[in-house]
């Protein structure tokens, strides 16, 4: 089966500083791959690249079997995007949010309806659903935002730091959510710089300093740096980084 | 005399409960952690104790100071730390420092003591403006400035937030070490992981605490057995899982789904039995810890 | 007491580090008093004008030659007939025609009435009206130059004089209302974003919490831009001067007095705005409708007060602006002193007293 992500030595050079350098990774359809970092590590820097909005300096780079140099407006139209700063209009209400959504994918507008009823039930905010989005709970919007992303049934949905600040139960919430679509082979990919989060991946790819530095499901990773926790990874990570620096 | 004592402080924000009902105490040289999610009413109460709101009902004193009366004599004494990033972005690290020693009446060379063993980290950078350190360093940055006037009683409200790995272990590490030189200090988090850092904590949900302890004694109020169950396939785990009629609760972590049952201990066998189709199935009794606790604690709450 | 001037310093950092604060600061009175006073102005010179002289004798040419001489008027045509009038104005290429009817000269020097037309493009009447006047002057002048000594016993002599500004320059007027809309501008503008920056980047908290008093905090504040602002007023007042020309006929000292004056109530108006707002664009918001609007349009400044309905002329008084632009025109073009200009002194002050005394009321010694 094809997969969802190939990327062959993509980097990105701005002026002499480079953000990306040579990253070479595939992720499986239907998989949820985290991709991890410091700030300033060159994560957010590669997940613009693959989802068109920035030109690669070089190498090779496939999203949804779309090469991300010539065909962005393919690449654009088959994935979502979530980002913790901004995914909804607060001044505008759920059922606003979702029609606008779906309206500049190209959805019908009885697709659109169709859609917006099944939302609302699976979230169960069919009662809130003319509210404005500001006075949601932010677990609700977070959720909702989600599900928005994946409103157009994208192959790949690229969450930017999407959980932070929640309690642990709506956490979890959201992520059965993220369980949910994977298993309906939405691949997810996640960036964040929250290592307790990255332990619900399938698989993990750490950056430091613009290159993959290890990339495996978060148990291996765990037993080849001796560290109980995915934390205790990157710390390990950073500390090799220090000495192979100095 | 205990550096803080809150009684029963209430806040409304309109509709919103900010604090309900709210009530501990500090020890003197205490590392006391706020542990809750974003609007759980953290920041709200740091700021009642630093005398930046007003309570609507309740009292609090800071260093036997009353809040709202003394709030002069507090503001003196206090080092606080809010949960924005604080300082003038334009300004450079020293001439932030310098600053703020200036306002509050003393210098950087009578106070460097207390803060060299982190200044030493940023000095490299000292002419850079503050806006452009990285996170780890603002944080830094941020805590010299708190601390440049020797306060009595610490108040960092999530320094550790967005913050990665090796800066949040470092932030701990000062953090103890201004604990030994005697310094009190009452420290918010939303990471859960960071609880068992504290000596006391209190955890805080929509306002309300749900428990103040040792984070081994709110552990160990945990009575339930818990256990640690995945297997390769996980959302049909889930799935399974949450069908079970003797389930009591089944939260994800990490890879293990972490799960209590209504028939406790006896049940263990049954849910083997139940699940033994999952390839790579582990059923495992698993210690709790304090995110276990704070999602029980949550359910009580909401019934 | 090494706190104040710390402060004061660390404001100075602020403002000498954000490029668009100083381009805003010193680069807009510049760009604005020599926008004002060369390009938009409602001094008219060089109106074309064409004449349809259909006497052609040796009174009406003298009339035309004064006309075309007096600087005012550029005679671009010379019509044949009446017809041509109307299409000169259709075509545009005119904004006043002037008609001398056949018996001119006969008339006129016989004594008799000497009809002269005069037709305006009224489609911008301002102008229009401003251009009549022009020409009736010089028309009533080549009148009185004609009659020489002979004495009608009955013809009233209306004999008027433009008091304080001769040459009816229009820059006269823009000076002093540039003058005072910049020192709005910078003054109540940037003091309040100044102090709003710090309630929304979260430093006001810390400030709060410091041993600062707020009186330090809002003083410490508003010092660098009160000599800001001064340091405007004064490359403005040298602009106006040295470029265009104005006279400062009445005492440098009391004018300067006058614009600190000015420059405080602005200021204090500014703390005042961001003691009622949150946000810097609120603050900029509230500043620019509700302080640059009426100092533009209800100061006397565009549109003179005197042509207004009478709300608006009440309305007009509750804006700091009209009161500077009396005292601004008073002492540099009238030469008055403090006796003159006492009562719009009184009103400057009063006004800043009142603001300082809301600030003092709404400014919060905690957050909410």
């Amino acid at each position: 089966m094809e997969k969802a992500i190939v990327t062959k030595d993509l980097t990105k050079r701005f002026g002499d500083f480079i953000a990306t350098d040579a990253i070479t990774f595939e992720v499986e359809r239907g998989e949820i791959f985290g991709f991890l970092g410091a700030n300033g590590a060159g994560k957010t820097t590669a997940m613009r690249m693959l989802c068109g909005l920035l030109k690669p300096s070089s190498g090779q780079a496939t999203v949804a079997g779309y090469d991300i140099f010539t065909q962005t407006d393919r690449v654009k139209k088959n994935i979502g995007y979530m980002s913790q700063k901004f995914s909804l209009y607060e001044d505008l209400t759920v059922r606003e949010n979702i029609r606008f959504y779906g309206g500049i994918y190209g959805l019908g507008r009885r697709q659109i309806k169709l859609k917006t009823e099944q939302l609302l039930e699976k979230l169960q905010i069919t009662r809130e659903a003319d509210q404005l989005v500001s006075s949601l709970p932010l677990g609700w919007k977070q959720k909702l935002a989600f599900s928005i992303a994946i409103l157009h049934d994208p192959s790949i949905v690229f969450l930017d730091e999407p959980t932070g600040g929640v309690d642990p139960i709506t956490r979890r919430q959201f992520w059965d959510l993220i369980y949910e679509a994977a298993h309906q082979q939405v691949t997810v990919f996640v960036t964040t710089h929250y290592m307790d989060e990255a332990e619900y991946c399938d698989r993990i790819s750490m950056m430091v300093d613009g290159r993959i530095k290890a990339l495996d499901t978060p148990r291996r990773l765990k037993a080849q740096f001796g560290a109980d926790s995915m934390n205790g990874v990157f710390l390990q990570l950073a500390r090799q980084q220090n000495i192979s620096n100095q | 005399m205990q550096p803080i004592v809150i009684n029963s402080i209430c806040k409304q924000f309109g509709k919103l409960s900010a604090l309900n009902n709210v009530s501990f105490t500090v020890e003197e040289g205490e590392l006391f952690g706020l542990i809750g999610p974003d609007g759980a009413g953290k920041s709200t109460l740091f700021r009642i104790l630093t005398t930046l709101l007003l309570a609507d009902k309740g009292s609090a004193s800071v260093m036997g100071l009353d809040v709202v009366k003394d709030y002069k004599r507090i503001r003196r004494s206090v080092g606080y730390m809010p949960g924005r990033f604080s300082l003038y972005q334009d300004l450079s690290v020293e001439e932030n420092l310098a600053f703020f020693a200036t306002i509050f009446n003393t210098t950087v060379a009578a106070n460097y003591d207390l803060v060299r063993d982190i200044y030493v980290q940023i000095e490299p950078f000292k002419k850079r403006p503050a806006g452009k350190l990285s996170g780890g360093m603002k944080q830094k940055l941020a805590l010299c400035c708190a601390l440049i006037h020797k306060p009595s009683v610490l108040f960092p409200d999530e320094p550790t937030t967005g913050v990665d790995p090796v800066s949040r272990k470092e932030f701990w590490e000062m953090l103890q070490r201004l604990k030994q030189k005697g310094i009190t200090i009452l420290v918010s988090t939303p990471y859960m992981d960071e609880a068992v850092l504290c000596d006391r904590i209190a955890l805080i949900q929509k306002g309300a605490l749900m428990d103040i302890d040792t984070p081994q004694g709110i552990i160990q109020r945990f009575r339930q057995p818990l256990w640690a169950v995945s297997a390769d396939r996980r959302y049909e785990l889930m799935e399974d899982v949450n069908k079970y009629p003797d389930t009591a609760s089944s939260y994800a972590f990490g890879e293990h789904l972490h799960v209590t049952l209504k028939s406790g201990e006896a049940g263990e066998a049954a849910l083997k039995q139940h699940l033994s189709r999952h390839r790579g199935l582990s059923v495992e009794r698993t210690q709790a810890g304090i995110e276990d606790c704070f999602m029980f604690l949550m359910q009580e709450q909401n019934q | 007491m090494r706190q104040f001037p710390a402060f004061v310093k660390k404001e100075f950092y602020h403002i000498f580090r954000d490029r668009r604060t100083l381009l805003i600061l010193f680069g807009m009175p510049v760009v604005q008093i020599i926008l004002f006073g060369y390009a938009i102005t409602n001094e008219i010179r060089h109106a074309e004008i064409a004449v349809l002289d259909q006497a052609n004798d040796y009174y009406s040419n003298r009339l035309v030659n004064k006309i075309g001489a007096s600087g005012y008027f550029k005679i671009t045509r010379a019509l044949r007939n009446e017809r041509e009038i109307e299409e000169a104005f259709r075509n545009g290429s005119i904004k006043v025609a002037l008609v001398l009817p056949k018996n001119f000269g006969y008339d006129f020097y016989h004594g008799r009435k000497a009809p002269v037309q005069l037709l305006t493009d009224a489609s911008d009447p301002n102008s229009a009206s401003t251009l009549l006047n022009y020409a009736t002057a010089i028309i009533n002048n080549y009148q009185q130059e004609m009659m020489g000594d002979q004495q009608l016993p009955l013809t009233i002599d209306v004999q008027p004089r433009m008091l304080y500004n001769p040459a009816l320059k229009g820059v006269f007027m823009f000076v002093p209302g540039v003058m005072t809309l910049i020192l709005m501008l910078v003054s109540a503008m940037m003091t309040s974003i100044t102090i709003t920056r710090e309630k929304e980047t979260g430093t006001m908290e810390i400030l709060l919490v410091s041993p600062l008093s707020p009186g330090k905090i809002i003083v410490g504040k508003v010092v660098p831009y009160i000599l800001l602002s001064f340091i405007n007023a004064l490359i403005i007042l040298g602009l106006g001067v040295f470029l265009f020309g104005m006279p400062v006929k009445g005492s440098l000292l009391l004018l300067l007095m006058e614009c600190g004056l000015f420059v405080l109530t602005a200021l204090t108006l500014g703390i005042l705005i961001s003691t009622i707002t949150a946000s810097q664009q609120a603050a900029m918001m509230i500043s620019m409708v509700g302080l640059l609007m009426p100092t533009m349009l209800l100061s006397g400044f565009v549109f003179p007060l005197e042509s207004m309905p009478l709300p608006l002329r009440i309305l007009a008084n509750v804006f700091p602006a009209k009161w500077f632009i009396i005292i601004l025109k008073d002492v540099m073009l009238k030469g008055s002193g403090l006796p003159g200009i006492w009562q719009p002194t009184a009103v400057l002050c009063g006004m800043t007293i009142l603001f300082i005394a809301l600030s003092v009321r709404n400014f919060k010694t905690r957050l909410a």
